[in-house]
């Protein structure tokens, strides 16, 4: 079996982040939506740590724990917009939150 | 050897949590199986020898964030949507955009996997007697310390923005 190396790492992380990709583009549902942005940022930090890895520096993990902070400061605001929007709205389909379209 | 059979049995929670996170119609299995894809990550810190990374993995996104998302699953009502269509009406032009990207990415990392000389992770170790938490303090304190700081701030901004948001009388 061949070792693992750092494009095995790329690859998965490519892989994680069109998944993301897929599910934030067509899913209606806000909750999910969210969760797929949480995978995006997965995808990306796996990509940092594997590079620190790579160059042997602690720099890497050092930014993966910026986009962890940064990831979970977004679910906290995004999950309390969609509470207000569902005791404004009584819904949580994106496609039916359109009060600026016409 | 043991390193790649963990790879492949990561990836796999990984990338099988991830389409079932975005393919289950319920949003509580949604969530569980985010979780798993989450461990999976976790997984992979653990095999690159980050492991303070896989501690605030599980603490943080498995213990923290996803107890947020099924509070608010809980808290608004899903019955409804869950009966619905889940995917919406442009989701052919969209998995249209996302292949057009991954046939961008698979193309970069194929050449670049030759060029920049991917295929060898260094063997360097890092400063000897010093674990992965010790040198991850020392860079995180010394060299990036206003950035951490700023860090803070912003958690600070998103606890308020988020008490606000869901206050019922701003």
């Amino acid at each position: 079996m061949h070792p693992v190396t750092t494009a095995h790492y790329l690859w998965l992380s490519a892989a994680l982040l069109l998944i993301g990709t897929i599910g934030v583009l067509t899913r209606r549902n806000i909750v999910i939506i969210l969760m797929s942005i949480e995978l995006i940022l997965n995808a990306v930090t796996i990509n940092l740590i594997a590079f620190s890895k790579y160059l042997g520096q602690a720099h890497g993990q050092v930014f993966a724990i910026f986009v962890i902070t940064v990831a979970v400061a977004e679910a906290a605001v995004g999950l309390g917009i969609l509470i207000a929007l569902f005791r404004n709205k009584e819904t949580i389909l994106a496609d039916e939150v359109d009060l600026l379209k016409w | 050897m043991t390193d790649t059979v963990l790879f492949y049995v990561f990836a796999l929670l990984v990338l099988g949590g991830g389409v079932l996170t975005i393919t289950r119609k319920s949003a509580v299995h949604s969530a569980i199986y985010l979780i798993i894809s989450l461990i999976g990550v976790g997984g992979l810190y653990l095999l690159q020898q980050a492991e303070f990374l896989f501690a605030v993995q599980i603490i943080l996104y498995v213990g923290g964030v996803m107890l947020l998302f099924l509070f608010v699953i809980m808290l608004v009502n899903l019955e409804q949507a869950a009966t619905e269509r889940q995917f919406n009406k442009q989701w052919w032009i969209a998995l249209a955009c996302v292949l057009a990207v991954g046939a961008e990415l698979a193309y970069v990392l194929y050449r670049g996997a030759a060029a920049f000389q991917f295929a060898r992770p260094s063997e360097t170790p890092p400063a000897p007697g010093m674990g992965n938490t010790e040198i991850l303090a020392q860079v995180l304190f010394s060299e990036y310390l206003l950035p951490f700081e700023v860090a803070s701030v912003l958690l600070l901004v998103a606890v308020v923005g988020s008490v606000i948001m869901a206050k019922k009388r701003i």
